[in-house]
C-alpha cells in the first residue's frame, strides 16, 4: 500500500516541478514581447516630436533647409518602415537619428537658436527620447538575456523544446552606428 | 583588463545581505528557544515554551512592520518636506527618472523634490509599483545630466531589489530579538529564583542555570547584535544599489564622479532622523570625524568609489583624491 502511495506523491511532485517550469518560461517570454513593443512606443514618441522641433527652427535656419528637410524626409521614411519588420525599421530609425544628430551640430552655429528656451527645452526632449529608445533595447535584450538563460539550464532544457519554446534574438547594434555623421552645411 | 563585473558584484552583495538575514533568524531562533527552555524548564514542555516565546516575538514584532510597509512612504516623504512635481515642473529630473525606469522594467516613480541645499536623494515604497524617488533641490543644482543618471539609477535599483522590504524584514526580525531580550531579562529579574529551586532536587540544576547564564549573555549582547547587523544589511544594499545603477547606465563614471562630488559635500540635510537615514544614496548625517564605519548605514564614499573603479580596470583612489576626481578644485 505505501509503494504506490510513494509513486503517486512522486508523480504529483514531478508534474508540479513542470508545470513550474513551463510557467516561468511563458511570462519571460510574455515579457520579451511586451519589452519589445515598448522600443515601439518610444519611436512612436520621437516620430511625434519632431514636427515641433523643425517648427521651432525652421524661422531661424533659412540657410539651412537641407539639413531640415532630411530630417522630415528621414521621419517619414521612418514612420513607413515600421510595416516592413525590424531590420528595416531598425534601419529607418538609426537614419532618422543621423539626422537629428546634424540638426543639433548646426544649431550650435546659431547663438540665438542656442539660447532660445523652446529650443533648449526640445533638445532635452529629443535627449531624452535617444536616451529611452536607448534603454528600451537594453531592457529588451536583458528580458532576452534572461529568458535564453531559463531555456538552456538545466533542466529545463529538456523539456523546453519539446514545449515550443525556441531562443530569441539579441537587438544588435548596427554596423555603422558607431559612425559619427556628417554635418552637410551646402 | 577589468576583473569585475556589474554582475558579479551584485551577486556577492546578494548573497553577503542574505547571509546575513539567515545569521539574524537563527540568531532569533536559537535565542527564542534557549530562553523557552530556560523558562520551561523541567515542565516537559521546553520545547512548546520555545515555539511560544519566538511566535509571541515575531508577531509582535511584526506590527510595527506591517504599518512601516504600508504607510511608511508617507511617512518619510511627509517628514521631509518633499513636494511631488510633474513632467512640465521639472522636465530633466522627470526624464532622467523615466529613463531609468525603463532601463530597470519597472513602472515610473513618483517624484518629489525637496527643497534643500544639501546634495542627497531617496527612493522609498513597498514594491515598484508603490514607489517615490525624492531629489534635493541642491542635487539638482550640482549634478550635470550624467551624474544625475547614475545617482537615480541608484535609486530605482533600491526600489527594483525590493531593498525597502529587505531592510523592513530584517528589521523585524531584530525588533523580535531585542522584545526578546527584554522580556527574559525582566523575567529573570523578577522571577529567577523560583523554577530553578524545584529543579535541585532532579539533578538538573546544572542545566537550568547553563540555559539562564547563556539566554543572559545573549539578552546583553543582543542589541548590539542587532545593530551592526542592520548597519552591515544596509552596506550591503547600498552597494548592490551601486552595482545595479551600473546595470542600468553601463557607465560607471556618472555615478563615480556624483559620489565624488557627494563626498565633497560636508552640509548635512535638514529634518532627518535615524529612522530615514538609511534611505538616502549618502549618509545624510554627517558626523564630524567620520564616525565608525560598522555602525554607519553607508559604506565609506572612498570605498563606493573604488568598487565602481575596478569595473573599469581605473586603479583606485584615497580620501583626498575625492575632491580632484569630482572636479571641484
Amino acid at each position: 500500500m505505501l509503494v504506490p502511495i510513494i509513486i503517486l506523491v512522486v508523480l504529483v511532485l514531478v508534474v508540479l516541478f513542470v508545470v513550474g517550469i513551463y510557467n516561468g518560461l511563458v511570462t519571460k517570454r510574455n515579457r520579451v514581447d511586451e519589452a519589445n513593443s515598448q522600443i515601439q512606443v518610444q519611436f512612436q514618441r520621437r516620430h511625434d516630436l519632431i514636427p515641433n522641433l523643425v517648427n521651432a527652427v525652421k524661422g531661424y535656419m533659412d540657410f539651412e533647409k537641407g539639413v531640415l528637410e532630411a530630417v522630415t524626409t528621414a521621419r517619414a521614411n521612418a514612420v513607413a518602415a515600421g510595416a516592413q519588420g525590424p531590420e528595416a525599421q531598425g534601419q529607418a530609425e538609426n537614419a532618422l537619428t543621423g539626422t537629428l544628430r546634424s540638426l543639433f551640430a548646426v544649431v550650435e552655429n546659431y547663438p540665438d537658436l542656442k539660447a532660445n528656451q523652446n529650443v533648449l527645452s526640445l533638445q532635452e526632449q529629443v535627449t531624452t527620447t535617444e536616451n529611452q529608445i536607448s534603454f528600451s533595447r537594453q531592457h529588451y535584450n536583458a528580458t532576452v538575456l534572461e529568458f535564453n538563460n531559463s531555456l538552456q539550464v538545466f533542466p529545463n532544457v529538456l523539456i523546453a523544446g519539446p514545449m515550443g519554446f525556441t531562443k530569441r534574438e539579441f537587438f544588435a547594434a548596427e554596423a555603422d552606428a558607431s559612425a559619427v555623421p556628417v554635418v552637410n552645411l551646402g | 583588463m577589468t576583473t569585475k563585473t556589474f554582475y558579479s558584484e551584485e551577486s556577492a552583495n546578494r548573497r553577503n545581505s542574505i547571509f546575513l538575514l539567515i545569521i539574524v533568524i537563527a540568531f532569533l531562533a536559537v535565542f527564542g528557544f534557549v530562553i523557552g527552555f530556560s523558562i520551561g524548564y523541567g515542565s516537559g514542555q521546553e520545547v512548546a515554551f520555545g515555539v511560544g516565546a519566538l511566535i509571541i516575538a515575531v508577531v509582535i514584532g511584526s506590527i510595527s512592520g506591517v504599518f512601516s510597509y504600508y504607510g511608511g512612504d508617507k511617512l518619510v516623504l511627509a517628514s521631509s518636506h518633499a513636494r511631488e512635481v510633474t513632467a512640465e515642473q521639472a522636465p530633466q529630473l522627470y526624464n532622467v527618472v523615466s529613463e531609468m525606469a525603463i532601463a530597470a522594467g519597472v513602472p515610473m516613480p513618483k517624484v518629489y523634490i525637496i527643497d534643500d541645499p544639501s546634495p542627497n536623494a531617496f527612493a522609498t515604497g513597498r514594491d515598484p509599483q508603490h514607489s517615490s524617488i525624492a531629489v534635493t533641490s541642491g542635487l539638482l543644482q550640482k549634478m550635470n545630466r550624467e551624474e544625475l543618471q547614475g545617482v537615480l539609477g541608484h535609486e530605482l535599483s533600491h526600489v527594483r531589489n525590493y531593498d525597502i522590504r529587505f531592510t523592513l524584514l530584517v528589521g523585524v526580525m531584530v525588533g523580535s530579538i531585542a522584545l526578546l531580550a527584554g522580556f527574559f531579562l525582566r523575567y529573570t529579574f523578577w522571577f529567577g529564583g523560583g523554577r530553578r529551586g524545584n529543579d535541585r532536587d532532579n539533578g538538573g540544576g546544572g542545566l537550568a542555570i547553563v540555559l539562564l547564564v547563556v539566554g543572559l549573555v545573549m539578552a546583553a549582547v543582543s542589541y548590539f547584535f542587532g545593530a551592526l547587523v542592520q548597519m552591515a544589511v544596509s552596506r550591503q544594499r547600498e552597494y548592490l544599489a551601486d552595482a545595479s545603477s551600473v546595470e542600468l547606465t553601463r557607465n560607471p563614471h556618472g555615478l563615480e564622479s556624483a559620489l565624488a562630488k557627494l563626498a565633497a559635500d560636508t552640509e548635512s540635510l535638514h529634518s532627518v532622523n535615524g529612522a530615514t537615514q538609511h534611505l538616502y544614496i549618502v549618509n545624510p548625517l554627517k558626523k564630524l570625524g567620520g564616525g565608525s564605519a560598522l555602525f554607519s548605514t553607508h559604506p565609506p564614499i572612498v570605498d563606493r568609489i573604488n568598487r565602481l573603479r575596478q569595473l573599469t580596470g581605473e586603479a583606485p583612489i584615497d580620501q583626498t583624491e575625492t575632491r580632484q576626481l569630482s572636479g571641484l578644485q
